[in-house]
């Protein structure tokens, strides 16, 4: 809003509350129950993902050998039928054939027989693997050939299951969001700031510079998009953060040309001119009196291109271009998910569930948003 | 509106010539060549291909000799796919994405087109909500989440089509990469018709016609008149990406379209390639672009072209 149309409520108790705009808008959007749901659950999903991967017990990148590509589960691994293999493989490396193996709670009994005195060091290989913890010898027999071990089963959940390497891909699906969420609002944001001076700047000024502006952005438009993209990773290296601005350095020019449109027929207005008569500079009236009355329309298109944006990530990401591991983002995951499809469909179902839902509750906040601020629909 | 056509057609040219020129500059900036391998080549094979494909002269003499071919229309060979000139590889690609796309763009604009009348001439009921809510969902799910559950349900669950492959052009092989590439699409066409559509309805030419009792059949087709024009501007960009092909769907589906060719030409450093598809892209573009600005002055006669 313009300055001068600040209203100083602090005088006005009492009195009639004028509707603003925004105010009104407010008010549309809350009755709209798509978008409510929709606010709430992307607020659900940015906490989710801001505090998630701290407290699901896994480091994104940590690694479990032993869980490689394993279902989605509730109950915790390992799984029983999983345990006696396991004590069988430590075994073959102890040199000894594992007995009368026992599951009690969360501690393993068993009882190794070799052939020759088994060395206690190799009981490690118990702690190195991913299922137990450190082993403690409870009874020695026949000159050490015989042990009887107790070990702590180490219980882990993975409740979307793990990936290719063995990673949780709970804790993954979530640390994505996080850089999902975070590219599409830089970007947006990068895009907002180029788009609206740009626009501001070519509408207010008009006349030859307007039209050498605009021939500038169209000119841009007729490059190919996605050539466009791949020169500035391969610019900027697949560097994170330049990868924002190269994305948002794209997706500019609606913006630009939507600013413009609004520029256009604002500069026209009384009080335009009457900021002009008093003498405000060129910048000045910009700033304050054209860019805040192109919000509406700025704001409506800027919730639709965060998704956008989401998606343009998840494409980049698709063709190997996009975040590098260990970091992730969805788009890796859906595209890791892709070629995992047959035998662990749960690693495309996961991420694909969060990056549509998120792209669908943002979409349903523009068109929300739009309504909202749309003066022919009341 | 031929002078208009003409005009637009010479105007083309400076922006033509102005595409081609920023992004021969830039991906001549770009780290990196066409001939660098994991390995490097030795100092003696490196300077005789630099000199076959004149990359030792100056980089404005290349830049000469690349527009001059460029208006003979010759795009030159490819760098990285030898034995193949650029003019080849489109020759081969672009029947393959020009069917498949045109066909996809047919089904769009029929199937959202049909979707999105219905759902506007009833406004607010379970059909409105089912087109509404497909048309989200064709935006958000991105096509390489669906055309592999397409390959696993219909081609290894079902088995009732195969997964991937060109087979010259067989009706069975095209049907997935269609629906994969119109879905999105579809998606727009119905929302967008749905809005201008439930806008048109209001208006008072259609009331007027309501009144005079006209069956429902004539009033839509009226109404469908005004209603198309914001979809015939944006089918217009549309309609060229489409025809131009989708690295990700001719990929999944090992299509050998022209799709693919941004993507390779740019990783691998083919400067013919990624110039030829930007002058390819650049000419569809412009194209449709005036195809759209002709079909605008069809549908609504009160624009004019002088």
């Amino acid at each position: 809003m313009a300055q001068g149309a600040v209203i100083p409520t602090d005088t006005m108790v009492g009195s009639v509350k004028g509707r603003s705009l925004w105010a009104d808008a407010r008010a549309r959007l809350f009755r709209n129950k798509a978008a409510v749901v929709s606010i709430g659950w992307l607020i659900l999903m940015a906490l989710a993902c801001i505090i998630g991967p701290e407290i699901t017990g896994h480091r994104y990148d940590q690694i479990y050998t032993e869980y490689s590509r394993i279902p989605a589960s509730l109950t915790a691994y390992p799984k029983p039928e999983q345990i006696t293999p396991a004590v069988e493989r430590i075994g073959s490396r102890l040199r000894a054939k594992p007995e009368g193996i026992a599951v009690e709670g969360d501690t393993l009994r068993a009882t190794f027989v070799g052939q020759r005195p088994i060395d206690e060091r190799s009981l490690a290989f118990f702690s190195r693997s991913d299922m137990f913890g450190e082993a403690q010898v409870t009874e020695r027999g026949e000159e050490g050939r015989r042990l009887t071990v107790e070990v702590p089963i180490e219980r882990r959940h993975f409740y979307f299951g793990t990936d290719t390497n063995g990673r949780d891909l709970l804790t993954r699906t979530l640390f994505a969001g996080r850089i999902s969420l975070s590219i599409g609002l830089l970007a947006t944001f990068v895009a907002l700031v180029i788009g609206v001076l740009y626009g501001a700047t070519s509408g207010y000024l008009g006349g030859r510079i307007d039209v050498a502006m605009m021939r500038f952005v169209d000119i841009l438009y007729s490059l190919p998009f996605i050539f466009f993209v791949i020169m500035l990773v391969v610019f900027f290296g697949r560097n994170f953060i330049l990868m924002f601005i190269a994305v948002g350095a794209v997706t500019w020019l609606d913006m630009a040309r939507i600013v413009r449109g609004q520029t256009l027929s604002i500069k026209r207005q009384e009080f335009v001119q009457a900021a002009e008569a008093l003498g405000v500079g060129t910048k000045g009236i910009i700033r304050r009196h054209v860019i805040p009355n192109t919000l509406g329309p700025v704001v409506v298109y800027m919730t639709l291109l965060v998704p956008k944006v989401i998606l343009l990530e998840s494409f980049l990401s698709f063709l190997g271009l996009g975040v590098q591991e260990p970091m992730t983002s969805w788009g890796v995951l859906i595209a890791d998910g892709a070629r995992n499809i047959q035998g662990a469909a749960f690693m495309l179902i996961f991420p694909s569930i969060f990056l549509v839902s998120t792209l669908f509750a943002l979409n349903f906040i523009g068109d929300g948003l739009r309504d909202a601020l749309d003066p022919k629909d009341r | 509106m031929l002078s208009f056509i003409l005009r637009r057609f010479l105007s083309a040219i400076p922006t033509l010539f102005l595409v081609v020129t920023i992004s021969f500059f830039l991906i001549r900036i770009a780290p990196g060549g066409p001939f660098d391998l994991e390995q490097p080549l030795e100092a003696t094979v490196m300077e005789n291909l630099k000199r076959i494909y004149n990359l030792d002269k100056p980089l404005i003499e290349q830049y000469g000799i690349y527009l001059w071919h460029l208006a003979q229309g010759d795009f030159g060979p490819s760098f990285y796919l030898r034995d193949f000139t650029i003019g080849d590889l489109f020759a081969r690609g672009l029947p393959v994405s020009i069917t498949l796309g045109s066909l996809a763009l047919l089904t769009a604009v029929l199937l959202g087109g049909t979707l999105g009348s219905i759902a506007a001439l009833r406004q607010n009921s379970w059909i409105d909500y089912v087109v509404s809510s497909f048309g989200t969902m064709g935006l958000t799910i991105p096509n390489f989440v669906i055309a592999p559950v397409f390959q696993i349900v219909f081609g290894l669950m079902l088995a009732l089509l195969p997964v991937g492959g060109w087979n010259d052009g067989s009706v069975r092989n095209i049907i997935l990469p269609v629906i994969v590439l119109a879905l999105p699409q579809l998606a727009v066409v119905a929302r967008m018709i749905r809005a201008s559509m439930i806008e048109a309805l209001r208006s008072n030419h259609i009331r007027t016609l309501r009144s005079l009792g006209l069956p429902t059949s004539v009033v839509v087709l009226h109404a469908l008149r005004g209603a198309s024009l914001p979809i015939v501007s944006y089918l217009g960009p549309a309609a060229a990406a489409l025809l131009t092909g989708s690295v990700v769907v001719e990929t999944i589906f090992a299509l050998p379209g022209v799709g693919r060719y941004f993507v390779e030409g740019a990783l691998n450093r083919d400067y013919t390639l990624v110039m030829g598809t930007v002058v390819l892209v650049a000419v569809f573009v412009m194209f449709f672009n005036l195809l759209v600005d002709i079909l605008y002055a069809i549908i609504d006669p009160r624009v004019r072209y002088e």
